[in-house]
């Protein structure tokens, strides 16, 4: 048996109200969208949505990382996610990078593998009045496949179709597509053609499914597809309203449908982008206690202006401050530095018991020269010691929000409070950690730092 | 093991200090010699040929003696350049008087200069090692803010009180600067708009900050047997201390942003020589080191010039003003006399050497016993210190 054993999925606290695109495009919008934070990208989501589903499982052999918006090429992005989820380093790790079917790849390899962490995560923009920026989701899903899974894998299909429908050039912020029309025509038969292959395949009948999931970049086509199946299928992604969340589409509509499944329920999720792949569940009894993915308790949404998402996206660059380069981490100590800089782990010196953040050679409380343990923090919290508001900060977000955080049961660190605009900060408040970039520097070395952000009472 | 005061004592006995500001026509070699020749024609018109060895103080305008020794023709002497972040003045100050205290030299010279205003940035580059990215990255008044928050909640009182001590240190800096020729802002500034200019970090606006400037400062330092050699009026080292902290405050939660032990510790050490046993009554002026109006604030209790949580009091009643009980930052302060690193320590001393020696003009406090000197470098939890203090007697 092979399924999914855990899965959580990742959303970024910043909202875009399309009427504030409105007003400043012209046209009309209404409702909001979910957008990463000037700090976030793929790799720092993925992070995010990795260790929530790593919570609830076991080791795993091998990492599957989707994104079309990778932070780098050539480097790994995939050895990033596994670093800063404190998985070891014996565990494969790699990138599926550009198209967005690397969401359903990642999801085949991690299944045939067995035992494997599968993260999807993208970032949906594209130029200025875009159905991608108005109808996009930045998101990430992270479903831990394993043998003793909460949804157990019934059958898959595949097909693949050479088309070109989208595409993008690499670097390009704009993605470019062929008229609607021809979408449709191509999509539309390859799903009704994926769910006869896959539910044949099961020994299913289209009434035996109770969750469907029908990810494709292609909304027309998606509605239209829609139309041969019960309504009601559709109830749980439907309910979530995210907008198409790319390369994590799939897995986020996944999650959802988990979400509201019960043991015994089929759960169906079919991707049709340059082709199609469907997956079929049967929901277990270890899935008994209800919502696992982490939205019902997600942070409250915090509005983010057009403005100061398009400067996020690098869309309406502003004059920067008169300030000296960001100065790039230094690769060789980054290196040296992996477990604590990726990985938040600190050392316990076994001396006087006091937490190093971070680890050194020398106790800074009693100076013992050995006996520290590694004791890693990305989930303990802690409360702001004291905080200042930095104007003149090398953050894209002014003011950085600057604290010193004191972690339950000891450590000090100095850090930037992210996801807190606007948020009044106060001695004593709690936080938690989260991986996110402290800095792109000229060289376009990306600044990985663990930060804090507001505490919730489900962390 | 032990601190001590000079066995044999030294004395100050000539020195110079350039004005301080945006010197856009002038580099660190102009800035450098004109310190170090007015420092020698103060001490009777002595020739760079007498001095036996120098000390430079230089952060980020050179590497090495060589960036004195150059600009002056020096050659074929012992030239030392010595950093230690924005307490460089001082400790170039400090280790020629212990070489001269020592025997090992007769006449000896410190020298501080710094040329910043050529960055092209308004704030202070720090040079900073490789690193990994993960050590917090904060400007400077945005480390020094953090004192306010963690003031105020550990003794009860609320921040727009001490925003209003803030207010008056740069309000009483900024006049006490308008009346010295060399400092850099020399206009006072009413307290309203001081009060509402904007934020820079946490509760500090740009008045809150010290200048940043180019200058240089010297002196010339003998054993205070010979200082009549010299000058009439030499001025006399009761003391050198310098504390530099472990550099861990930012990761101990101990530690709670609230005061700067490394200045107390310093200043502890630096009493102990000069046999002060109550410098709250026994100062008759300090220079201290005001980068940012709560570093100043927080300073008066760690030099035991106020209770602890007492010191926001003191400075709303005037007693630091220029006509107060302790007036401090006499000269202006970093605040308007204009911070060039290297250069501060030596300047704070220079204000010593016109005070005690009676040229100090409209700035003059009458009848000085112990003038104290507080320089320091770094931020909350990682930082050094130095104390020296002077007088007109010798130890």
């Amino acid at each position: 048996m092979v399924g999914i054993e855990s899965y959580a999925v990742y959303l970024p606290v910043p909202r875009l109200d399309r009427a504030d695109v409105a007003r400043v495009l012209g046209g009309r919008g209404k409702g909001t969208r979910p957008v990463a934070s000037y700090d976030e990208d793929a790799t720092t989501m993925g992070v995010a949505a990795a260790r929530a589903a790593l919570r609830a499982a076991d080791g795993v052999d091998s990492l599957w990382f989707a994104t079309t918006r990778p932070a780098y090429l050539e480097k790994s992005n995939a050895a990033t996610v596994a670093a800063a989820s404190g998985l070891a380093e014996e565990v494969a790790a790699y990138d599926l990078s550009g198209a967005l079917r690397g969401g359903a790849g990642a999801l085949r390899a991690g299944l045939s593998s067995g035992n494997a962490l599968v993260v999807a995560s993208d970032l949906r923009y594209g130029l200025p009045g875009s159905a991608d920026e108005a109808a996009g989701a930045d998101a990430a899903a992270a479903l831990v496949v394993g043998a003793d899974p909460i949804a157990e894998l019934i059958g898959s299909a595949s097909l693949t179709s050479e088309f070109l429908d989208r595409w993008r050039i690499p670097g390009d912020v704009r993605t470019r597509t062929w008229e609607e029309r021809f979408g449709v025509e191509a999509y539309v038969p390859l799903v009704e053609r994926i769910v006869d292959d896959v539910l044949g395949r099961c020994d299913l009948k289209r009434e035996q499914v109770d969750h469907l999931v029908i990810s494709t970049p292609h909304a027309r086509a998606r509605s239209t597809a829609r139309r041969g199946f019960e309504q009601a299928l559709f109830a749980a992604v439907d309910a979530a309203g995210l907008g198409y969340a790319g390369a994590a589409d799939l897995a986020v509509g996944l999650a959802v449908a988990l979400d509201a499944a019960s043991p015994g329920d089929v759960v169906l999720a079919v991707s049709v982008t340059d082709g199609a792949d469907a997956f079929v569940f049967r929901v277990t009894d270890r899935h008994a206690n209800g919502p696992r993915s982490g939205l019902a308790d997600a942070p409250d949404a915090q509005p983010v202006s057009y403005g100061d998402f398009l400067n996020w996206r690098g869309l309406l660059p502003r004059e920067p401050a008169r300030r000296p380069d960001v100065k790039p981490p230094v690769p060789p100590a980054s290196r040296r530095s992996v477990a604590w800089k990726f990985g938040f782990v600190a050392a316990r010196c076994g001396s006087c018991g006091y937490r190093n953040l971070p680890p050194r050679q020398v106790c800074l409380r009693c100076s013992a020269t050995e006996g520290f343990e590694p004791e890693p923090m990305v989930d303990v919290p802690g409360r702001i010691a004291t905080f200042t508001d930095d104007w003149l900060s090398e953050s894209v977000q002014l003011p950085a929000r600057v604290v010193a955080v004191d972690f339950d049961g000891g450590g000090r660190f100095e850090c930037e409070m992210t996801d807190a605009v606007g948020r009044e900060l106060a001695i004593g408040d709690r936080v938690t950690p989260t991986f996110r970039l402290a800095s792109v520097a000229g060289n376009g070395v990306r600044n990985y730092v663990w930060k804090v952000r507001p505490h919730l009472e489900e962390d | 093991m032990g601190s001590h005061a000079l066995t044999t004592p030294v004395a100050v006995v000539g020195m110079a200090c350039t004005n301080f500001g945006e010197h856009w026509d002038r580099n660190v070699d102009d800035l450098l010699v004109e310190a170090t020749h007015g420092a020698l024609g103060s001490a009777g018109g002595l020739g760079v040929g007498d001095v036996d060895a120098f000390w430079l103080g230089s952060m980020i305008s050179g590497v090495s003696g060589l960036t004195l020794t150059r600009p002056l023709n020096i050659a074929h002497k012992p030239v030392t350049r010595v950093e230690n972040m924005c307490a460089t003045g001082s400790e170039a100050f400090r280790n020629a008087c212990f070489a001269v205290s020592s025997g090992a030299y007769d006449v000896v010279m410190a020298v501080g200069g710094e040329k910043l205003k050529d960055a092209g940035y308004s704030g202070l580059e720090m040079p900073s090692v490789p690193n990994d990215g993960t050590p917090p990255v904060l400007s400077a008044p945005a480390m020094y803010s953090m004192i306010v928050p963690a003031y105020a909640r550990r003794y009860g009182v609320p921040e727009e009180r001490i925003k209003e001590a803030m207010t008056h240190i740069a309000w009483k800096n900024h006049g006490n600067g308008a009346r010295n020729p060399r400092a850099q802002f020399r206009r006072e500034v009413p307290k309203e708009t001081i009060a509402a200019a904007p934020a820079l970090a946490g509760r500090l606006s740009v008045f809150d900050c010290s200048g940043v400037a180019d200058g240089a400062a010297a002196a010339v330092i003998v054993r205070a047997e010979d200082a009549h050699r010299y000058t009439d009026s030499p001025l006399y080292v009761h003391a050198l201390a310098l504390d530099a902290g472990s550099g861990t405050g930012r990761n101990d939660s101990d530690y709670d942003y609230s005061d700067l032990a490394e200045a107390s510790a310093s200043a502890r050490t630096a009493y102990a020589q000069a046999g002060i046993t109550d410098p709250a009554t026994q100062i008759s002026l300090a220079e201290v080191h005001d980068c940012f109006t709560p570093t100043e604030l927080v300073l008066m209790e760690e030099l035991g010039f106020s209770e602890r949580g007492k010191a926001w009091q003191d400075v709303l009643s005037g007693r630091y003003d220029r006509d107060g009980a302790l007036p401090v930052n006499i000269d202006g302060g970093l605040k308007s006399f204009g911070h060039p690193i290297g250069a501060s320590g030596l300047r704070m001393i220079y204000e010593m050497w016109l005070q005690f020696r009676g040229e100090a003009g409209e700035r003059q406090v009458a009848d000085p016993r112990f003038g104290l000197v507080q320089n320091q470098g770094g931020s909350p939890g990682d930082l050094v210190s130095a104390v020296t203090i002077v007088s007109d007697r010798r130890p």
